[in-house]
């Protein structure tokens, strides 16, 4: 007895629902434990789904091209000849399943900056007995998805997005939790449930309505109206219900600085004049600029935490990357400890790969300061919001020739704007000034930059 | 107020209410010369004499068809069972006759009778006389139930019971003879009927207990105060009628309930509750109602097995968890 429940996997603290972009196995193909089944695209990345049984693919109840909550059945794995029905039948309405609360339990007890990656499980443990042992981990079935897959599911319309779908399966939920749904305008089939077997309790509700974004009021408006509502990309999503957790909640205020780049440009230059070294941008001698005063200034690389201030020792430091459909900001690790050359091939590297979403999901969590970069569309000054749980973000705008007050007269420099937002619960103005006078002071004298 | 035992209280309830109501008279086994078997009506013989404190015969069924003939004609009677296992002798009169005559002679007899006695798990008392009897008396129209954990509630409780004009099983616990607690000394201290009491104020779930699983639970409160889990407690007191308005008060505000009964689960006392409390506070409920009971089997003489047989702390503390969302992970 080797029937395997392929569940759609948790891959980010923020993940609620993923996309197969496409399934690498097919109906009827032989699969080892450990290979890729599918790539699934979550919130911030396209990440490769593996196989946690042996057996053939027999069955894949959620199609390319299509959504599902995570936890939610997608496939199954068994030998050829083996009744699957009761579990195909299961989906979406199964019964005792702890594993929601597995999930939720490993996920809380990770750092924050080590999101669970999909991982190889002993397939034994992952192979439910008929009689529903109550050990098996992985029977995480969560409120039944939009369109949960029915038992005959090759005909069933294909959903698209998280929207609800009429007719979905009726969800498990608390009474009080529907009643709190009910009142606060929740759609209880995009909750994932934390009770026993994906019940939807009051807390799982009370987490989603603090989400503001109601994601079920994104349909398609008629052709020929006078606008179109366009469903919030999984990324849109998420940006649309952290930031307001940041603005909201986080006192926040700016402190500018104009800094004078005429040296750190031709020291630029001159390092990119050189053969076989990558091109540094601006960008990377910001970086480089903000670790190394960040080590100065540990009051500036920490975080709130309700009860306490987490003051980090090491900087990690998120770089923000414009998208198409939204931004991301992967995490340049231990920046003090990096050559500028370094910073360079690496930012260009993270840079690239969250332009064709390839990140790896550590590489999307556990900065410790971010940077957000707007001059090269010629931004001469803009103030970012922080990205909690960080302290602090350096807005950075375009390096600009001006004229400037010399000792002889008048002269032409070249001089960048640059605005730290700082959570005040952190950090004081004048602490936040100290930092940016560091930052300025190794940017203006930048051989600092490489000692 | 003064410092006395659950049976003190007791005793000085039957006194003031002997001195307060000439129509108010003890009868039973043992109750007289021996002063009870418990010693409940201690130096009431000799205070108030044999027409008042009755000795009786080793016979449940006659001296409590006496206490009900007495009651229809206008006495106050205080029937002691020495047990309240041995009421199953005399299930007959209080269920055919006590509890319905009021109802068959068209309202011309009422049946003022107090039955009362120890039931309940006690110290190795063995499988027939460690009954939770109140089962029997509670699914009874007609009979009031009263279970009285503290000494407080013994005092004020059975004066309410001698005083009220229908027959009250009135079940007391040989656990709790000695517990000491403060009680009022006036005279006309009572509590009412039908009045359940809030032990421990709480946020996250009401458990309902009486008697011994009372006090369990609050020792299983203490344990899980130390994990950020607030229990309420709410003892009802008296069961028939029972108090729900004090109950489901304390069920939406916590939205979550366990249930403990020292007695067999089935169709208990924990299952009337449960059943109460989904019916009518079905929208607040975050977690389905759990009941704690007493393994369905004759209760075993041999003490290991007695503690198994008897809802623990650790059962209740298990259960509290899972109706919060909180079992193993420790995440709520």
């Amino acid at each position: 007895m080797a029937v395997t429940r392929v569940v759609m996997p948790k891959l980010s603290e923020q993940m609620e629902t993923g996309k197969i972009i496409k399934w690498l196995k097919q109906e009827g193909d032989r699969v080892q434990s450990g290979d890729i089944l599918a790539e699934v695209e979550t919130d911030k990345a396209d990440v490769e789904m593996e196989a946690f049984g042996t057996g053939q693919l027999r069955k894949i109840l959620v199609p390319a091209g299509n959504a599902a909550p995570v936890g939610t059945l997608i496939g199954v794995i068994a030998e050829p000849g083996e009744d699957i029905a009761s579990v195909v039948g299961q989906a979406g309405g199964d019964a005792a399943a702890p594993a929601p609360k597995a999930v939720a339990a490993e996920m809380a007890s990770r750092p924050a900056e080590v999101p669970p990656q999909p991982r190889r499980e002993d397939p034994a443990a992952r192979t439910p007995s008929p009689s529903a042992g109550p050990a098996a981990p992985d029977r995480p079935v969560v409120a039944p998805p939009p369109a949960a897959p029915a038992p005959r599911p090759s005909t069933a319309a294909p959903t698209v997005g998280p929207g609800p779908s009429p007719g979905a399966e009726r969800v498990k939920a608390s009474p009080l939790a529907r009643k709190i749904a009910a009142q606060s305008g929740v759609d209880l089939r995009l909750v994932q449930g934390s009770g026993p077997g994906g019940r939807v309790v009051r807390r799982d509700v009370e987490a989603a309505s603090a989400t503001p974004a109601d994601r079920s009021a994104a349909s398609a408006a008629p052709v020929g109206a006078e606008f179109e509502d366009r469903p919030l990309s999984q990324m849109r999503a998420v940006i649309a219900r952290r930031m307001p957790l940041s603005k909201a909640p986080v006192p926040h205020f700016y402190v500018s600085s104009e800094i004078a780049m005429d040296r750190a440009w031709t020291l630029r230059e001159e390092l990119n004049g050189l053969e076989g070294q990558p091109k540094i941008s601006v960008n990377d001698f910001v970086v480089r600029a903000c670790a190394l005063a960040l080590l100065q200034h540990p009051g500036v690389n920490a975080s709130f935490q309700g009860e306490s201030i987490r003051v980090f020792h090491r900087a990690h430091i998120g770089i923000a990357v414009a998208l198409e459909d939204g931004l991301i900001t992967p995490v340049l690790r231990d920046a003090d400890t990096k050559s500028i050359a370094r910073i360079a091939a690496e930012a260009r590297d993270l840079a690239e790969r969250a332009r064709v979403r390839k990140l790896r999901v550590p590489e999307l969590s556990g900065a410790t300061f971010s940077i957000s970069n707007l001059g090269m569309l010629d931004v001469t000054e803009f103030s970012a919001i922080i990205n909690p749980p960080e302290g602090a973000i350096l807005a950075v705008g375009a390096v600009r020739t001006v004229p400037v007050v010399t000792a002889d007269g008048l002269g032409v420099g070249r001089r960048m704007m640059v605005t730290l937002s700082c959570d005040h619960r952190v950090m004081d103005g004048a602490m936040g000034a100290r930092f940016l006078q560091d930052v300025k002071r190794l940017l203006e004298e930048p051989l600092r930059l490489l000692v | 107020m003064s410092v006395m035992t659950y049976r003190e209280a007791l005793n000085h309830a039957l006194r003031e209410e002997l001195a307060r109501d000439e129509r108010v008279f003890v009868i039973g086994e043992e109750v007289g010369l021996y002063e009870g078997a418990y010693k409940v009506t201690q130096g009431l013989l000799k205070e108030f004499g044999p027409r008042r404190i009755v000795d009786t015969p080793i016979a449940e069924s006659g001296f409590t068809g006496v206490g009900i003939g007495a009651a229809m004609v206008g006495l106050r009677p205080v029937v002691e069972m020495m047990t309240f296992n041995f009421a199953l002798l005399a299930l007959d009169q209080i269920v055919n006759s006590a509890a319905k005559l009021n109802y068959m002679s068209g309202g011309q007899f009422n049946v003022p009778i107090v039955i009362r006695g120890p039931g309940g798990p006690a110290h190795q008392l063995a499988a027939q006389h460690s009954q939770s009897m109140e089962v029997y008396f509670y699914h009874v129209p007609g009979l009031k139930v009263v279970r009285p954990s503290t000494p407080a509630d013994a005092k004020g409780l059975l004066k309410s019971a001698i005083r009220d004009d229908n027959p009250v099983i009135f079940i007391e616990s040989e656990t709790l003879y000695n517990v000491k607690g403060e009680v009022p000394d006036d005279a006309d201290f009572t509590i009412p009927l039908g009045q359940a009491a809030v032990r421990r104020e709480g946020s996250d779930v009401t458990v309902i207990a009486y008697m011994g699983m009372m006090y369990r639970a609050m020792e299983a409160a203490e344990d899980l105060a130390k994990d950020g889990i607030s229990v309420e407690i709410v003892d009802p007191r008296t069961l028939q009628p029972l108090d729900s308005p004090t109950i489901l008060a304390s069920v939406r505000k916590t939205h979550r309930a366990v249930v403990v009964e020292a007695g067999a689960g089935f169709a208990g006392m924990g299952s009337e509750l449960s059943a109460v409390i989904t019916e009518q506070a079905f929208d607040d409920l975050d977690a389905p109602v759990e009941r704690v009971t007493g393994v369905p089997a004759p209760m075993p003489y041999a003490r290991n097995l007695e503690k198994a047989k008897t809802p623990s702390k650790e059962r209740i503390v298990e259960a509290v968890r899972r109706v919060c969302y909180a079992n193993g992970t420790g995440s709520r």
